[in-house]
């Protein structure tokens, strides 16, 4: 197919539409027997004249179709540590510390140390667990927001946003982001001391990894005597602690055995 | 540039026989699913470069007995490194239909991944993702759908911001998207299309292109039109889709082939297109059109038919609107540089995809059916006889380009005169040969139009041994009125 040359030099152009022709129609023209008529014309979903083109995008999507360029290989690099105070995990790839920041240090909360999936997660969890003035709130309106993206519904308790979250989200029921506060404190050292250091050794409990969960039911799995504990506290910010609750210590030893 | 992908068949040392031949059985394989309104494509992400590292050993098919090994291993061992290890080993039994078969009958197996998945330990909750993945990738309706307890997770880390991680959940979400109704009945209440609106905002391209996915797999399922479309159309996504679609040097070619898909989906369900006229949607893809054609002109052009393909419909389907009556309207497309870069992109279809000529050629006529300045802008840049070369292609193509001529012709002797003298008379001797009862049914349009206008092609028409074409079709039921009228016509002048 010959394209003229100034074709080219058109497109690189400014734009502009021509000045079109006179229109002079005679109504003879596509009048009986012949029946042709100008008009656009308009496909609807799925209508066969866009097989080729489907099938053509359906085997881009199945991967036979371009045979692109390799993907990059995941660059190694000389072994790192992590950063942030506490944290002694190493790494050997970008990637893999990318994703170990953003689970564990990123969405932190800076009272209790629990991290979050999400910015949003985190800051209904400090509102609900840190903030006094929400207590007080919540007794007489309902302050419990729903999680999910877009809905825009608050609730009286905690329970209650739960059962929305089952019947009208279909939401499972133990939905790991939505555990109830329960009544201790929010604040611990054993939370920090695990969250932050995520030592080998120290996990075998820790399956579930729910970040609402109370935490000393972790604590109590720390190969860490407390005496240790302490000194070792220097490496961790102090925690902000609202008062409400004494320092827990090793109280609970209930182990929880997998998640079966 | 495209974010590399390769597929299950990774075709490593095969010969390109081999590789013409797997491609020529799934395409038959595509258009009977499509046929059949059943044609359902899942995406398959797998890190190869992870691969070769781990040896490159074929996968084995894990046992109940192996599957609960690993998985305990996973929850419970001891040294991070191991955990990870026995993820590891579980996601490559499950790339075998067996093994994912008796993992999803395994008692607490979905629980235990689902927790891991959930884990603060972010290496072992990529590989649980990836196992997820490798099951969400299944053609088998059950164990896709053994994934659901997982769902609601997935969405939530939309919100995360481990590139990476959100990609793979995209992916994964993706493939289960269109594996059944009973699949959608629990995303959409679960928020989906909120998530991915957040999600859109990410500036990563891995995650960008993921979205695409995963939206135009949405988009394409049968209850679309009314369950999903219109509050795709109430959230923010129409405006971001268009963001990403603006051509310019931010635009990459992998992210863009997917949302352009998303939006043909959208456009041709007819649920409200103003609206996407009103954001803008006819500039940016007429701007698309001819940013495309400058990478054609730059060889730049690998794969680029991907992105071609819906970009052509989406602008048909939208001049078809009663908004685009407005003339002068804001939104019109008036811009000639738009027939130039069709042209060019029809050269580059003849060369390396001549399955997309009808497409092309679709939004020719949609361009020049109601638009004198489109007719003219045709003549004036000489685009008549590269026209007349695509005649040879295909019956259908030959229809397209006869309705585009007769586009042109229909406008009057000012237009027709420009039509002939001129190769376009022996180019319609030719058609008129056609076996094809449409071709030639198309070309009698034309020929009555052009007698009609241009008197002296009639004459000319007979010293071509016009009439004795025409003969050959007196019996034919379809034709004869328009042959005998032509006749009638021709003898007369």
């Amino acid at each position: 197919m010959q394209l003229p040359p100034a074709l080219h030099s058109r497109l690189a152009g400014g734009p502009g539409a021509a000045e079109p022709l006179p229109v002079e129609r005679d109504p003879a023209a596509g009048a009986p027997p012949f029946r042709f008529a100008a008009r656009r014309v308009r496909f609807p979903r799925e209508h066969e004249f866009f097989e080729d083109g489907d099938v053509l995008r359906h085997l881009y999507l199945q991967d036979v179709l371009t045979q692109v360029t390799e993907a990059p290989e995941r660059p190694r690099v000389p072994e790192f540590t992590c950063q942030v105070a506490g944290c002694c995990q190493v790494f050997d790839s970008l990637e893999d510390y990318e994703h170990h920041y953003h689970t564990l240090h990123r969405n932190v909360c800076s009272f209790c140390r629990r991290a979050f999936p999400s910015v949003h997660l985190l800051d209904v969890h400090i509102l609900e667990w840190h903030d006094s003035l929400f207590q007080i709130l919540s007794e007489r309106q309902d302050m419990y927001q729903c999680l999910v993206e877009g809905c825009a519904e608050k609730f009286k308790t905690s329970k209650d946003r739960k059962d929305h979250l089952v019947r009208c989200h279909l939401y499972p029921a133990d939905f790991r982001f939505d555990k109830p506060k329960k009544s201790r404190g929010p604040a611990t050292p054993g939370a920090a001391v695990r969250a932050s250091a995520e030592a080998p050794g120290d996990d075998g409990e820790q399956s579930g990894g729910d970040a609402m969960e109370v935490c000393s039911e972790h604590a109590a799995s720390l190969p860490e005597p407390v005496g240790e504990r302490r000194t070792s506290g220097h490496r961790i910010p102090s925690t902000i602690c609202f008062g409400q609750g004494a320092s827990r210590g090793f109280k609970s030893t209930k182990k929880k055995k997998g998640h079966q | 540039m495209w974010s590399g992908r390769q597929g299950r068949l990774r075709p490593v040392g095969c010969v390109v026989e081999e590789l013409r031949c797997r491609r020529r059985e799934r395409e038959a394989a595509l258009r009977k699913a499509r046929r059949e309104q059943q044609l359902i494509s899942k995406r398959l992400l797998r890190d190869d470069a992870s691969e070769e590292a781990e040896g490159g050993c074929v996968a084995m098919i894990l046992g109940e007995t192996e599957i609960q090994h690993f998985l305990r291993l996973a929850q419970q061992g001891t040294e991070e490194k191991e955990r990870e290890r026995a993820l590891v080993s579980l996601r490559r039994g499950l790339q075998h239909p067996e093994t994912q078969q008796t993992f999803i009958w395994l008692e607490g197996s979905m629980r235990t991944l689902v927790g891991l998945l959930t884990s603060n330990q972010a290496l072992l909750q990529l590989e649980a993702a990836r196992c997820l993945h490798e099951l969400s990738h299944s053609e088998q309706s059950a164990v896709a759908e053994a994934c659901l307890p997982a769902t609601s997770y997935l969405l939530t880390y939309l919100s995360g911001h481990s590139s990476d991680f959100i990609e793979l959940c995209l992916y994964t979400l993706g493939n289960l998207i269109v594996e059944s109704e009973a699949v959608r009945r629990q995303l959409l209440p679960q928020g989906i299309v909120p998530a991915l609106a957040a999600c859109i905002q990410s500036p990563h391209l891995t995650v960008l292109e993921a979205l695409g996915y995963a939206l135009s797999q949405l988009l394409q399922v049968k209850e679309a039109p009314e369950m999903i479309i219109p509050s795709v159309l109430g959230s923010t996504l129409p405006e971001h889709i268009l963001r990403l679609l603006q051509p310019g040097p931010k635009l990459n070619l992998g992210v863009a082939v997917e949302f352009a898909w998303c939006l043909h989906y959208i456009i041709c369900s007819q649920v409200d297109n103003t609206l996407l006229i009103s954001h803008g949607g006819l500039s940016t893809l007429g701007l698309l059109l001819l940013d495309m054609a400058g990478a054609v002109q730059r060889t730049e052009d690998t794969g680029l038919e991907l992105l071609a393909c819906p970009v052509l419909r989406c602008l048909s389907n939208l001049l078809t609107e009663a908004a685009m009556e407005v003339v002068g309207g804001q939104n019109q497309l008036e811009d000639e540089r738009v027939v130039a870069a069709l042209f060019i992109l029809l050269q580059f279809f003849l060369q390396k995809q001549p399955s997309l000529l009808p497409e092309g050629l679709w939004l020719l006529n949609n361009l020049t059916a109601n638009s004198p300045s489109f007719c003219t802008s045709l003549l004036s840049m000489d685009l008549i006889e590269p026209l007349l070369q695509l005649l040879p292609v295909s019956n259908v193509v030959s229809i397209l380009v006869l309705t585009v001529l007769c586009n042109v012709a229909e406008k009057g002797p000012a237009y027709c005169q420009r039509l002939w003298p001129g190769p376009l008379l022996s180019c319609l001797i030719g058609t008129l040969a056609s076996p094809d009862i449409e071709v030639v049914g198309q070309s009698l349009e034309l020929l009555q139009l052009l007698f009609l206008y241009q008197p002296e092609a009639a004459k000319d028409f007979l010293q071509q041994s016009g009439l004795q074409v025409l003969e050959r079709h007196q019996e034919e039921a379809q034709l004869q009125d328009r042959v005998h009228a032509l006749q009638q016509t021709a003898l007369h002048q």
